[in-house]
């Protein structure tokens, strides 16, 4: 029997839920309205897992992973495009690029940053074909559900109240004027030093979000820590002009009317 | 007869249908209900529709005031209240700093609905666990220029004053144009 149906009424959860007790083996295909994905399962476990908006080519997650450099990757790119992953993995082992754990823990970041993702989406068309498998030339893992699903759920109650944090990821960034903090001081990560490094009111958190090529999960949590610890503050980004603010709706028209009207009420509030 | 109108809101359990009921004129047109949430269980009815208070001021002008339904999943009521709205009160239980972040999403979203002229009360200080207002005003992020009022909604001359204050904003913000 087809398992299909929007992630608005069974949600991804529930659908890892499912795949996991009645260990199912096939491929998960989700259709949202800015991106697919496909993920695979073996015997109720995680075994591949890819997104139609990134690369998925062992040597574009070797590179996110950073345990190849942009040069090396162009090299791959240019000279070895038609391998296939298994094949590039083997090179890139002999040929002491990587180790063999380097690329399985990769693929294992990639797979389940990947399933994480879908914890967020709010509506999809899924399909699950029973049977289906990645092709021969993909490599496969098998990584277990529950935790996924349990990060994957924590992840996204941390989302919703990063969301409530940041509503709008188009305002810019500035650092506070506290003569106390010199951020020099402060033990940053390499991920929180890159967004630090692009702080400065004519760039948009977006901008910023979009460059750093972190996440947006990712990118909230760095942004709200520095909110957090006094260091930045959001402000509207130079040359975006702030809302205009609205004169009241009042029932009446002209300036002197309108400013008559309002100490009626004043007047009135006074004598209650 | 010309009616004007002013929206009341603020996190669940905040006091926004005891500030209406303080001033108006009429006995308030609530529309509450038991609580069936064991987690929204801090009292034992909640506004599920809207609140709806008067002040007469003279023969031709009414002043109505609006109040939000508290809980969460009554939000797409909030922007049909907003709708030509005079200016709001949001309304923040001082005493529980677990709904400040609440607060804070309302007010954004009724600032996105309707940049008018806003107060923010600082409201339960009689209360001996409140937040003192200016501790508030840190937790709440808002900037020195926003107007936190202390408040107690149970009195009147508070009330008075909440609202006096955002007439003063309102008309400030007319001389300025």
């Amino acid at each position: 029997m087809a398992l299909k149906g929007n992630l608005r009424d069974f949600s991804f959860s529930q659908l890892l839920n499912l795949i996991s007790l009645a260990k199912k083996t096939g491929t998960l295909q989700v259709h949202g309205p800015e991106r697919a994905t496909s993920i695979s399962f073996d015997v109720g476990k995680l075994s591949y897992a890819q997104n139609s908006k990134k690369d998925h080519g062992l040597a574009a997650i070797l590179l996110r992973s950073e345990k190849l450099t942009d040069k090396q990757y162009q090299v791959i790119k240019d000279k070895a495009n038609n391998i296939g992953d298994k094949e590039l993995g083997l090179m890139l082992i002999n040929s002491n690029y990587v180790t063999q754990d380097e690329i399985l823990a990769s693929l294992k970041t990639e797979f389940v940053s990947t399933a994480n993702d879908l914890f967020t989406w709010e509506e999809g068309i899924f399909h699950f074909e029973n049977n289906l498998k990645p092709s021969a030339d993909k490599i496969s893992l098998l990584i277990n559900l529950e935790n996924i699903i349990i990060e994957g759920s924590r992840q996204l109650q941390e989302m919703e109240r990063l969301q409530d944090e940041l509503p709008s990821l188009d305002m810019a960034l500035k650092f506070t004027d506290n003569p106390g903090t010199n951020i020099r001081n402060v033990n940053l990560s390499v991920k929180e030093w890159r967004v630090v490094s692009f702080i400065n009111p004519k760039n948009s958190m977006k901008q910023i979000a979009k460059t750093t090529k972190l996440d947006e999960f990712e990118f909230r949590r760095i942004v709200y820590s520095l909110i957090q610890a006094g260091l930045v503050e959001i402000i509207r980004p130079e040359g975006v002009a702030p809302p205009t603010p609205k004169v009241p709706t009042l029932p009446v028209e002209g300036a002197e009317e309108q400013k008559s009207l309002v100490n009626r009420l004043i007047n009135r509030i006074r004598s209650l | 007869m010309q009616t004007v109108k002013m929206v009341v809101t603020g996190p669940f359990s905040s006091g926004k249908t005891q500030f209406i009921q303080t001033v108006s004129e009429i006995d308030v047109v609530a529309t509450e209900r038991k609580i069936s949430s064991e987690s929204e269980r801090i009292k034992e009815t909640t506004t599920v529709a809207m609140d709806f208070g008067r002040i007469t001021v003279d023969d031709d002008l009414v002043l109505y005031l609006f109040g939000t339904p508290g809980q969460k999943r009554f939000d797409f009521m909030w922007e049909i209240l907003s709708e030509g709205m005079l200016g709001f009160v949001v309304m923040v239980d001082s005493s529980r700093p677990e709904t400040f972040r609440e607060a804070r999403r309302i007010l954004e979203t009724f600032r996105a609905y309707a940049p008018t002229p806003y107060v923010v009360t600082a409201n339960k200080q009689d209360l001996e666990d409140a937040w003192d207002p200016e501790d508030m005003r840190i937790a709440l992020r808002l900037a020195p220029e926003v107007k936190l009022l202390p408040c107690t909604a149970t009195n009147k001359e508070s009330v008075k004053n909440a609202l006096l204050e955002l007439l003063y904003s309102i008309l400030e913000r007319m001389e300025s144009d």
